[in-house]
């Protein structure tokens, strides 16, 4: 199936492959170089993508998932004409527009009007297409009285808006967006909801890249799944997320040292590993957003490879300018945890009500011999996250429940009297 | 918006991954222009003055080395038109240096647009080039005042200027395309080259006329005009107000052809080192 696709493929990636030559001491100067000249540099080869193939229909809503690391972002920074791909195919029908973060450009020092134009360039838009529809890119911002203030000055939620805003202008055929919508608030990402299936319902394809199955389900026509840069499986969203869980939640065959590399961010322990982390609300409903004062659960599986006595699990939670809002550790609320033989799988959880802010967190996972924690058995750091909604964002980290009460004092009351202006 | 499905266009075509120039020589100008618009605006937020910065800083080293090298040091003494030939000298060398500086940081100071959109990659140290362009032709019109100051007459010669203009300007972003792709794996080219300017401000006939060198050492002078925009110096000054032009002050027309082949070879270079390094630039960096 090489050459042009047929008529109604909108995407067509034929046999693609993709490594990357990681060096294994990194040589950064021409002194390095110098002084060991014959020193050759020594190189891991890693597979990001390997043979991988598929079709995608015009006007198709396709998802792209797999877990950090098994070469989703790699896959889309290849169709974007960002990395070269080693072999295989890629073709395109339509002005194709990637968003593989949002305001790609913006500059703080610049008002609204430069930075939408920069913006709107490098996505494709020519600057006098850009100009037209500036007045329309900030009445969708809801931004037009700070069109002349600097983007510094602007809230993040405001630039989040205008990057939006952008986006939606730019009227590309063929979008190929990164887990853009992981940010901003739930009402932020409910509008991004609807401004996608308005795109959707104009006839334009979206390549959806993510790692969360709810918003493929939620979403998605079609998705693929890539597990350490292999497609896995591809089809209906039922089919992929059921392979998805397979994949995932398999008991890991210890098999000795590895002969190739993988992409593990941090996911590989050394006596233990922690198989998944994930976030659940009160119903055991897993990746679910959780409502801002609702019971929840953050969840860990893990797998022993060497036997322990009494280890320590912890949580922590990170907000998205990597705050540490909350850790909890098993010492402290179970105290001894038992005694665990190699090959053997354990869930641990802690349940709390969840009074954070709303806001998307990163959740990481940790086991430790039992002791002062630093011996880590098993560490997996942001490997799962946590979206929070609720219908009155504080601005602080926290909201916790709380009774607000204002009252009018009577000018006999003694207080009333005390704070009494002295010119009055 | 309309909300009817626009059917999709009848050809599809193969992602060829990143390169330098693209294929789209539109989409190309417009990213550089747009660029080197922001650059520009950036340059000069918050100051008083603006713009004016850009004239006025030259202008007032001008001044200074005009001061002490005509009164104090004498290098310029009896030398017809000394002032005219020191600002085209030292605009020259500004120019040279602003795009080749700051085209070495260029890949890198872009990295988050390198690694977030696939465009042509040479759209970045162009776009360096491009604001040092707009200088230059700022300042050259303060020169064109300076020379109409000076009481310089009219040459025909002067129609020839935008030749080593146009040369100055190809050499230059050349060099900066080279330096911008060497410096993603070795960062010493930056401290590397900012002596090298150093010493170039300096080797190159800017502060004295070429013939102070030649009569202490002709062949330190032919040396010196090897360097591609002490040639280009050279002979703009020859047409500008008559100076020697780059033949005479090199002793022979064969010898011409040195610091014009060094030029075209370095410039050839920054551009095929360039295209070989784009395609990978973006996980490189």
């Amino acid at each position: 199936m090489t050459g042009q696709p047929a008529g109604d493929v909108a995407v067509k990636v034929d046999g693609v492959h993709k490594a990357f030559r990681l060096p294994k001491e990194q040589v950064h100067t021409l002194k390095e170089r110098v002084l060991h000249p014959l020193r050759r540099q020594r190189f891991e080869t890693l597979h990001a993508l390997r043979d991988v193939s598929f079709e995608v229909r015009a006007g198709e809503v396709f998802g792209i998932v797999g877990r950090n690391g098994s070469g989703k972002s790699t896959l889309m920074k290849c169709l974007a004409g960002i990395y070269q791909s080693d072999g295989g195919e890629m073709w395109l029908r339509g002005r194709m527009a990637p968003f593989i973060e949002l305001g790609v450009g913006f500059n703080p020092d610049l008002t609204a009007h430069d930075n939408v134009l920069i913006n709107a360039v490098m996505l494709g838009l020519s600057p006098d297409e850009a100009r037209k529809r500036y007045s329309s890119i900030l009445d969708f911002a809801e931004l037009h009285d700070f069109a002349e203030l600097k983007l510094k000055n602007y809230s993040s939620g405001m630039q989040v808006r205008l990057a939006f805003s952008v986006m939606v202008h730019v009227d590309a055929d063929l979008l190929l967006i990164d887990e853009v919508l992981a940010v901003g608030d739930a009402a932020f990402q409910q509008k991004c909801y609807d401004v996608l299936n308005r795109l959707r319902d104009e006839g334009k394809t979206i390549l959806l890249v993510t790692h969360d199955m709810s918003q493929v389900q939620r979403f998605c026509d079609r998705a693929l799944l890539l597990e350490r840069g292999e497609l896995q499986a591809i089809g209906d969203c039922e089919t992929v997320s059921r392979r998805y869980t397979q994949v995932n939640f398999a008991v890991p065959e210890y098999t000795g040292e590895d002969g190739e590399a993988e992409i593990e961010e941090g996911e590989e322990g050394e006596d233990a590993q922690v198989v998944e982390v994930w976030a659940q609300d009160g119903v055991g409903q897993r990746g679910a957003a959780i409502i801002q004062g609702a019971s929840n659960a953050l969840m860990m599986r893990v797998f022993f490879r060497r036997g322990a006595r009494d280890p320590v699990f912890s949580f922590w939670l990170s907000d998205e300018k990597h705050r540490r809002v909350l850790a909890v550790t098993s010492e402290h609320d179970v105290g001894p945890s038992g005694v665990f033989k190699p090959g053997e799988q354990v869930i641990a959880g802690a349940s709390f009500d969840n009074w954070l802010a709303p806001g998307r967190y990163a959740v990481t996972a940790q086991v430790s011999y039992r002791g002062t924690g630093d011996r880590i058995m098993a560490l997996a750091e942001d490997a799962g996250s946590m979206i929070v909604t609720g219908a009155r964002p504080g601005g602080g980290i926290v909201d916790l429940p709380h009774a607000f009460f204002v009252q009018k004092l009577d000018s006999k009351h003694p207080a009333a009297q005390a704070v009494e202006p002295a010119a009055g | 918006m309309s909300t009817v499905p626009t059917p999709p266009p009848a050809l599809a075509y193969r992602v060829r991954g990143p390169s330098a120039g693209g294929d789209n020589p539109r989409r190309f100008w417009n990213l550089a222009r747009t660029l080197a618009a922001t650059d520009w605006k950036v340059r000069f937020y918050d100051s008083v003055l603006g713009y004016v910065w850009t004239l006025l800083r030259p202008l007032l080293l001008f001044g200074i080395v005009y001061f002490v090298f005509t009164y104090v040091v004498k290098a310029g003494a009896g030398v017809e038109f000394y002032g005219v030939m020191l600002l085209l000298g030292m605009i020259f060398h500004f120019f040279f240096a602003e795009v080749t500086a700051g085209g070495v940081t260029s890949m890198v100071d872009r990295e988050s647009l390198l690694r977030k959109v696939g465009f042509p990659r040479a759209v970045v140290p162009l776009s360096v080039a491009l604001v040092a362009a707009m200088n230059l032709v700022l300042n050259l019109v303060v020169l064109a005042v300076f020379v109409v100051g000076s009481g310089v007459s009219a040459r025909w010669e002067w129609l020839l200027l935008p030749i080593p203009l146009a040369l100055l300007l190809a050499f230059s972003t050349g060099l900066a395309m080279l330096l911008s792709a060497l410096y993603v794996p070795y960062r010493d080219v930056r401290p590397i080259w900012e002596v090298v300017l150093q010493a170039l401000f300096y080797a190159t006939p800017i502060l004295y006329p070429i013939e102070l060198l030649a009569a202490h050492s002709p062949t330190l002078a032919k040396i010196a005009l090897m360097n591609p925009v002490a040639a280009l110096i050279q002979e703009s000054r020859h047409l500008l107000v008559g100076a020697p032009s780059l033949t005479e002050a090199l002793g022979s027309t064969v010898l011409v052809a040195a610091p014009l082949a060094i030029g075209i070879g370095m410039t050839v270079l920054g551009f095929s080192v360039f295209d070989r390094m784009a395609p990978r630039a973006a996980e490189e960096l």
